[in-house]
């Protein structure tokens, strides 16, 4: 079923992309990054949260600057805002038709299997009952108030990497580990036990591991 | 009954990157709507992923429709009745991932 292969490509276009994102940026030396969110995106993230139990990233996703030093539980990283979050994708597809804008326009394939992809599809079905359903839901999330008692993740520093994470490990760190061991679902999903292995010890390039750059030194003596 | 129709934000893909089309509908018993347009888009102009562009009789929600330059929420939506010269563009807001 494609669902359950491609369902999760998302986490490792996401994380890699907005790690680019803010590296590039530090190089840059940029005070602020401002990205293209709009009303539609911000809408499906709220249900994306409330739907995954992720509290700590739906008391986030609301506001409009993120990332600002002020905040203790916010790791030092380059304050973002997002300027469109209360334009409408509409609005802001028939701005850029009638003003003539080129722009890129290409749905990726894998996004209407995605998670994000079924919200789409639901919120879009909603705001055709009630066309208000966008900022209503932005509303609802902007009233949310988190109890003091709730176990909200630590921020804190990679330990490999040294980017700003929730975990020990970040999840880029993370994500690339499972490449290389050949186990691609580290990092998406329930793999604690492969975690915790991770975090005993650093077997990658020992004599017994079976990790993707020893195969390689492998196969090249075979050659020889 | 001479017809333009127009795709854009990546509508266009699904009809051989045209984005404009010049169509001449048959006669009908019945008068046109968007609602036939639509089946008889489908059956004549669409060249792949019909699923993209249509779902159940209408379009994909995310696709906006503007007839003559104006909202068809404006209109009778599914139900308005074509007339000769109709300007119908089909706009995709769907992008990205």
């Amino acid at each position: 079923m494609p669902w359950r292969t491609t369902s999760r490509l998302g986490t490792f276009c996401g994380v890699f992309r907005r790690q680019a994102l803010d590296r590039g940026a530090m190089k840059l030396a940029v005070n602020k990054i401002a990205t293209g969110h709009n009303a539609d995106d911000i809408a499906e993230t709220i249900l994306m949260n409330i739907l995954r139990g992720d509290i700590a990233r739906l008391k986030r996703c609301t506001s409009i600057i993120t990332g600002d030093e002020s905040d203790e539980n916010e790791a030092s990283t380059i304050p973002r805002c997002k300027p469109l979050k209360y334009a409408y994708e509409k609005e802001i597809v028939l701005y850029a038709f009638y003003k003539r804008l080129d722009y890129f326009s290409t749905e990726c394939l894998y996004s209407p299997n995605a998670y994000r992809g079924n919200i789409r599809t639901y919120i879009k079905d909603l705001e055709r009952l009630r066309p208000s359903s966008i900022i209503d839901i932005i509303h609802s999330g902007e009233q949310l108030i988190v109890k003091q008692t709730a176990k909200m993740p630590v921020q804190r520093v990679c330990e490999r990497c040294s980017y700003c994470s929730s975990m020990p490990i970040c999840k880029a760190c993370l994500l690339i580990e499972g490449l290389n061991k050949g186990v691609p679902k580290l990092g998406i999903g329930k793999t604690e036990r492969y975690r915790k292995e991770m975090q005993k010890q650093d077997q990658c390039c020992s004599d017994q591991s079976l990790c993707h750059c020893m195969k390689e030194k492998l196969t090249v003596k075979e050659k020889d | 009954m001479h017809l333009t129709l127009e795709f854009a934000g990546g509508a266009e893909l699904l009809f051989g990157k045209q984005k404009k089309h010049s169509i001449d509908l048959p006669e009908n018993s019945t008068p046109w709507t968007i609602r036939t347009l639509l089946v008889w888009i489908r059956e004549n102009l669409l060249r792949e992923r019909p699923e993209l562009f249509i779902q159940g009789d209408s379009v994909r929600p995310g696709i906006l429709v503007l007839i003559n330059d104006t909202d068809w929420e404006l209109f009778d939506g599914l139900n308005y009745q074509l007339k000769t010269n109709d300007n119908i563009l089909f706009v995709s807001t769907l992008h990205g991932g």
